[in-house]
């Protein structure tokens, strides 16, 4: 077989195949494009290690301090030094944390409905259009739909929660869509392996397609609360910014990151306030990185001994 | 265990599209069946409609009966799940599951079913892996995840995975087509030693297997792309290889096809 195959082939001439060097031309463009697409990259970095070097050097000062971390703002003027975010990042991670226990659940529901079950029928459609649309709400129509019910409609107070049930607008989308993708992404044959065992389809969804699309349903809640957790109007219109620590999200004034920040802001020009705006600041920024740290560990341990 | 499987004026449809007409036959118990034919005639599908994995394909219906010694599992309130516990599958491209280990991929037809009493499941991974074929090679990392093993290794863990939940019949869509030929000679001797116990259907590309391998033989062809396939004619592997009654199945057979 060989033999005849070789026999069949045109002698090499030394001619006819030349792989060596490019043509003057390409090699050219070959250059011009490398140099753009790396100078493109550049200058994307360049705002992005401005903010972090800006954030971390102006800010990473009151960080050390302990008071930082377990004191509140009580009593503290925008004028003096002192207090911590403690009141601040308990907000933060409580509207955060309701937004996410309201979010995910109807998110991945969404998601698995529109993937599973609703695949080309008109519903899903529909609700696959609608999460588009909600996807384009800009955050402050979110606050003030969540004021008009909340507020107008049921009577309730500015507080906490109502916060939280405008933020779930927001994560919602992020959420159903990285899921969404995360779901394709399992191929077919495992769900017809699970199904030729004669388990129930529901129970294939479970215990098989879920915890296979695992890791990247995390990193999309993640992403999710990443986005919720920096929002600042939804914050403005439905809780009031309140120095003292409360923790309850259903009564009274709560504060929160983005509102500290913005309430230090308008005394920019003092020392004492500059430093808690980038101390603030910072610390929002560290909190999502160490929810996406964290998400990255619960998705590698929950995978079965992968090695 | 092992059934007789007895199917009448079978159409299979994709949606509008007939992909396969008119199929009759009977698969004896404690045997093995090869499908054999040309690439598109409708093997795999005629295969998925003996465990009602078709119906899973949106739009995809059937039309005939299919009888499982005397039930016949198209008939109304007949729950496709539990046809399915019956009829078990291994696929043409191994499919572990990617987050389970080797134990777990074996166990999860029961453990997904809610067996929970671990020393049975114990008792049965290591029973099937035995009949697969694959227990020594797997023995000391039973806790290491199956998607770790080779192509072949992965297979007849499929293989381990599908008898695990005892069905009487098991059915194989090309189970070696992405297998060297020494993972292949471990399947087909595996397939030899599966038909004590169970019904094996199998479908294959490769006529040496399937004169290796079976005891009856269908060859399924196409009357003109376009048209859906048929059944052409059945019968004793030794009798369709040797002289078969269609002109069709002797050009196939013998390469001349086409
Ligand atoms: N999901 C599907 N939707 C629509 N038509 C399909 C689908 N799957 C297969 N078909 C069509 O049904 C016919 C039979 O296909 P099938 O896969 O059963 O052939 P086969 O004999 O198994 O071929 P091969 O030997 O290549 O595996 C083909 O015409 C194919 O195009
Ligand atoms: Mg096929």
């Amino acid at each position: 077989m060989t033999t005849t195959l070789a026999a069949n082939r045109p002698a090499y001439d030394g001619k006819t195949l030349d792989l060596t060097g490019k043509s003057g031309a390409r090699a050219f463009r070959n250059t011009l494009a490398s140099v753009l697409i790396t100078l493109c990259f550049l200058i994307a970095l360049i705002p992005l290690v401005w903010i972090l070097w800006t954030v971390i050097s102006k800010g990473y000062g009151l960080l050390l301090d302990g008071g930082w971390w377990s004191e509140s703002q009580r009593g503290v003027t925008v004028r003096r030094e002192g207090g911590g975010a403690y009141h601040a990042i308990m907000g933060t991670l409580i509207m955060a944390l309701i937004t996410a226990v309201i979010a995910v659940p109807i998110a991945i529901l969404g998601a698995i409905y529109l993937v599973e079950y609703g695949r080309g029928t008109k519903a899903a459609r529909v609700v696959s259009f609608m999460i588009d649309i909600l996807t384009g709400v800009p955050s402050i129509v979110a606050a003030l739909f969540v004021y008009a019910v909340w507020i107008t409609v049921f009577g309730f107070n500015r507080v906490g929660f109502a916060v939280s049930l405008s933020l779930v607008l927001l994560m919602l989308p992020v959420v159903l869509r990285s899921t969404e993708e995360m779901l394709k992404l399992v191929p077919d044959e495992l769900r017809e392996a699970s199904y030729a065992l004669g388990v129930p389809k529901w129970k294939t969804i479970l215990k098989v397609v879920v915890p296979t699309a695992f890791g990247g349903i995390i990193t999309g809640v993640m992403l999710g609360l990443a986005r919720v957790m920096g929002e600042t109007a939804p914050l403005l219109i439905l809780v009031g910014y309140s120095k003292n620590i409360n923790l309850n999200p259903f009564e009274g004034f709560m504060g929160a990151l983005p509102t500290m920040i913005n309430q230090d802001r308008t005394e920019l020009a003092l020392q004492p306030a500059a430093d808690r705006v980038w101390a603030a600041a910072l610390t929002l920024i560290l909190l999502v990185l160490l929810l996406n740290i964290l998400a990255r560990l619960v998705a590698r341990f929950s995978k079965v001994n992968s090695k | 265990m092992a059934k007789r499987i007895e199917v009448s004026g079978l159409n299979v449809y994709y949606g509008d599209f007939k992909a396969v007409e008119d199929v009759s036959m009977t698969i004896e118990p404690r045997s093995v069946t090869a499908f054999i034919g040309p690439s598109g005639c409708g093997k795999s599908t005629y295969l998925r409609t003996l465990n009602r994995m078709h119906e899973v394909i949106p739009g995809a219906r059937v039309e005939g009966k299919v009888m499982l010694d005397q039930q016949d599992l198209y008939a109304s309130g007949v729950d496709p799940v539990a046809v399915r516990r019956v009829v078990g599958m291994v696929f043409q491209r191994p499919n572990p599951f990617p987050t389970m280990s080797i134990f777990d991929n074996v166990a999860s037809g029961l453990k997904l079913n809610g067996v929970k009493d671990r020393k049975k499941l114990t008792e049965v991974v290591e029973r099937s892996l035995h009949g697969a074929n694959l227990w020594n090679e797997v023995k000391d990392r039973l806790d290491k995840p199956g998607a770790g093993l080779s192509g072949g290794q992965q297979q007849r863990l499929c293989i381990a995975r599908a008898i695990a939940v005892e069905p009487e019949v098991i059915l194989m869509d090309e189970p070696c087509s992405a297998l060297d030929p020494i993972s292949t000679l471990a399947i087909e001797d595996l397939i030899e030693k599966l038909k004590d116990r169970f019904t094996v259907v199998i479908v294959t590309h490769n006529m040496q297997q399937a004169a290796r391998v079976s005891d009856q033989t269908a060859f399924f062809n196409l009357a003109a792309t376009g048209k859906p396939g048929r059944l052409i004619e059945m019968g004793p592997t030794k009798q369709i290889f040797s002289n078969p009654n269609e002109k069709a199945t002797e050009d196939y057979i013998t390469g001349r096809f086409g």
